[in-house]
């Protein structure tokens, strides 16, 4: 047992490689398992044309009206599905304790959750911008503002997926984490959601918006930088807890 | 210093510590928030402009900086506890949040009123209205997150996570908003920030802020003593403390 | 001063119900707190003493009884 143990260790802590491919490991692994549950892959989605559906029915279908407040709600909207999306982004690693196996790997934990979080953006944010100029359309989104909706809805659900797996991380081994999941994370969300709706609003008012996505950047880099110290700390704490 | 923390950790020491200083911050906050209030209720003069409802000034703007400052304060003590494994620095945390949570409530309170007779409106998205608002429900997460866990361990760390993301974005909140809110009201009249307030208004402004620190000082000193009972009750010297009083 | 009389310091120049109320509900919640803080302190000194007293009956209850049960358990194991 010991001579085991001897001889692998050296073979685990193979520095550089040995990160990268855990962390195309991690990526492939997670694509994978998401891309099996289509269901949860297409439910935000869904989600987001059923928010900005209501608003017409709830609010009036005036075009002018819908024009004047179109980049707020496709914004909140875009939010909140990416919100409902949080849950379960540890929650099955969680389950089956492959999270315990993530937490034991040798490569910097903060690392690995960065590989889940780059999936989590793939298969919901991304997903949820490319779809957004369709609703705009919807909407009465003015002219001019379509690509400007995509591009700050990429890099904002970016940062919104990285500061949500905080609090998935945190609340991932309570029984019913959902609610205060979002009462941790959405306000939070505030300064993305200023400037992402800030950039849109510029675009349809035809000033320059590189200042708004320049700060979404910035707020994406800060994040980047930060966040996953928090979500590795955050799982430390949910699973030995 | 070194030895110092190390003793400040120990929750026997500051539980005999804190006895001896806790009386001298509750004398020093009831004589400055009654001077305070006395001061700026009946002798200091009226606003030229807003007249006698300036004077919700004198708790609104004491109970704001409380607000942010236990946030802080409790973030600080997050980083203690989970860099030292300080305990006494979360008990502390731990009942800084409730007083936080109250003091952003009286300032959004006395806020939302004083808003009538400047606004006409009880509700105004003003910039530091909206982030007080927020900053309450960090505070509420802060709070919610503790109560979820069932181990005290798991609650305490996790708590301080939250509490040190939280400090980091409150900053990030506030410009975003301030940013937001000159955006779209261009130049409107701020309650708070004028030029040269004269002496006789800012001195008891002073005055109610220094009493309201004292107070959660002393409030803060006193719970922690609690929270250390609570938490120390199997201890020898807590038994044997329990039963001389 | 800034009033002439009880009566307009009371009406604080038509803004009465703003400037009350604001710090009314302020003192009030320190006054709470306090009381808060205090109530919680009585209790906990309350409950720590009297399971104290608790353990220590049991202690001596057990003292008491202790030779009682191995008679009793001598007596079993004859059965």
């Amino acid at each position: 047992m010991l001579q085991e143990t001897t001889e692998v260790a050296p073979r685990l802590k193979e520095p550089g490689e040995g990160l990268a491919l855990a962390l195309t490991a991690t990526l492939k692994r997670d694509l994978v398992l998401m891309l099996r549950r289509r269901g949860e892959v297409l439910n935000p989605l869904v989600f987001f044309a059923l928010v900005i559906t209501l608003f017409p029915v709830g609010i009036s279908p005036d075009p002018d009206l819908l024009a004047l407040i179109a980049p707020g709600l496709l914004w909140v909207a875009a939010l909140l599905a990416a919100l409902l999306s949080l849950d379960s982004l540890f929650r099955s690693d969680f389950d089956d304790g492959s999270l315990e196996q993530l937490l034991l790997a040798p490569q910097p934990l903060a690392a690995l959750t960065l590989a889940k979080v780059a999936v989590h953006w793939l298969l919901t944010g991304l997903p949820l911008a490319l779809m957004a100029p369709i609703l705009g359309i919807m909407l009465a989104l003015p002219a001019g503002s379509y690509l400007v909706l995509a591009v700050s809805l990429a890099l904002g659900s970016a940062t919104l997926s990285l500061i949500g797996a905080i609090g998935a991380a945190l609340t991932v081994g309570l029984a019913r984490g959902g609610v205060l999941l979002s009462l941790l994370v959405l306000p939070l969300y505030i300064p993305v959601l200023i400037f992402g709706a800030g950039a849109v609003q510029a675009a349809i008012a035809g000033d320059s918006v590189s200042a708004h996505l320049a700060i979404l950047g910035a707020l994406l880099a800060a994040a980047l930088m930060l966040a996953p110290w928090a979500i590795a700390a955050s799982l430390r704490i949910s699973i030995n807890g | 210093m070194w030895a110092f923390i190390h003793k400040l950790g120990s929750p026997k020491w500051f539980y005999g510590i804190s006895a001896k200083l806790e009386p001298w911050f509750w004398v020093a906050a009831a004589l400055l928030i009654v001077a305070g209030t006395v001061w700026g209720l009946a002798f200091a003069p009226a606003d030229y402009q807003q007249g006698n409802s300036f004077r919700i000034i004198y708790v609104h703007v004491p109970a704001a900086f409380l607000a942010q400052s236990i946030f802080v304060s409790m973030a600080v003590a997050g980083l203690v506890f989970m860099v030292w494994k300080i305990k006494v620095a979360d008990m502390a945390a731990a009942v800084m949040a409730p007083l936080g949570a109250a003091m952003t409530f009286v300032s959004l309170f006395s806020g939302a009123v004083w808003g009538v007779p400047t606004w006409g409106t009880w509700w105004m998205w003003d910039a530091r209205l909206t982030s007080m608002l927020i900053l309450l429900f960090l505070y509420l997460g802060v709070i919610a997150l503790r109560g979820a866990f069932t181990s005290r361990d798991s609650a305490s760390r996790a708590a301080s996570v939250l509490a040190m993301v939280g400090v980091i974005n409150i900053p990030i909140i506030k410009y975003s908003v301030d940013w937001w809110y000159t955006l779209h009201q261009p130049a409107s009249f701020t309650m708070t920030s004028r030029p040269a307030m004269p002496t006789e208004m800012w001195l008891p402004l002073l005055i109610m802020v220094l009493g309201f620190y004292s107070f959660f000082i002393a409030l803060t000193l006193m719970r922690t003593r609690n929270e250390i009972l609570r938490r120390e009750s199997n201890k020898r010297w807590v038994r044997e403390l329990v039963q001389e009083a | 001063m800034a009033f002439n009389s009880i009566a307009e310091f009371i009406a604080m120049g038509g803004h009465a119900p703003y400037v009350w109320s604001s710090w009314g509900l302020t003192l009030f919640l320190l006054v709470a707190l306090v009381w808060h803080a205090r109530f919680e302190r009585r209790q906990l000194i309350n409950s720590l003493r009297r399971r104290e007293r608790r353990e220590r009956a049991r202690e001596q209850q057990n003292a008491a009884q202790a030779p009682l049960q191995t008679v009793v358990e001598g007596g079993q194991h004859d059965t």
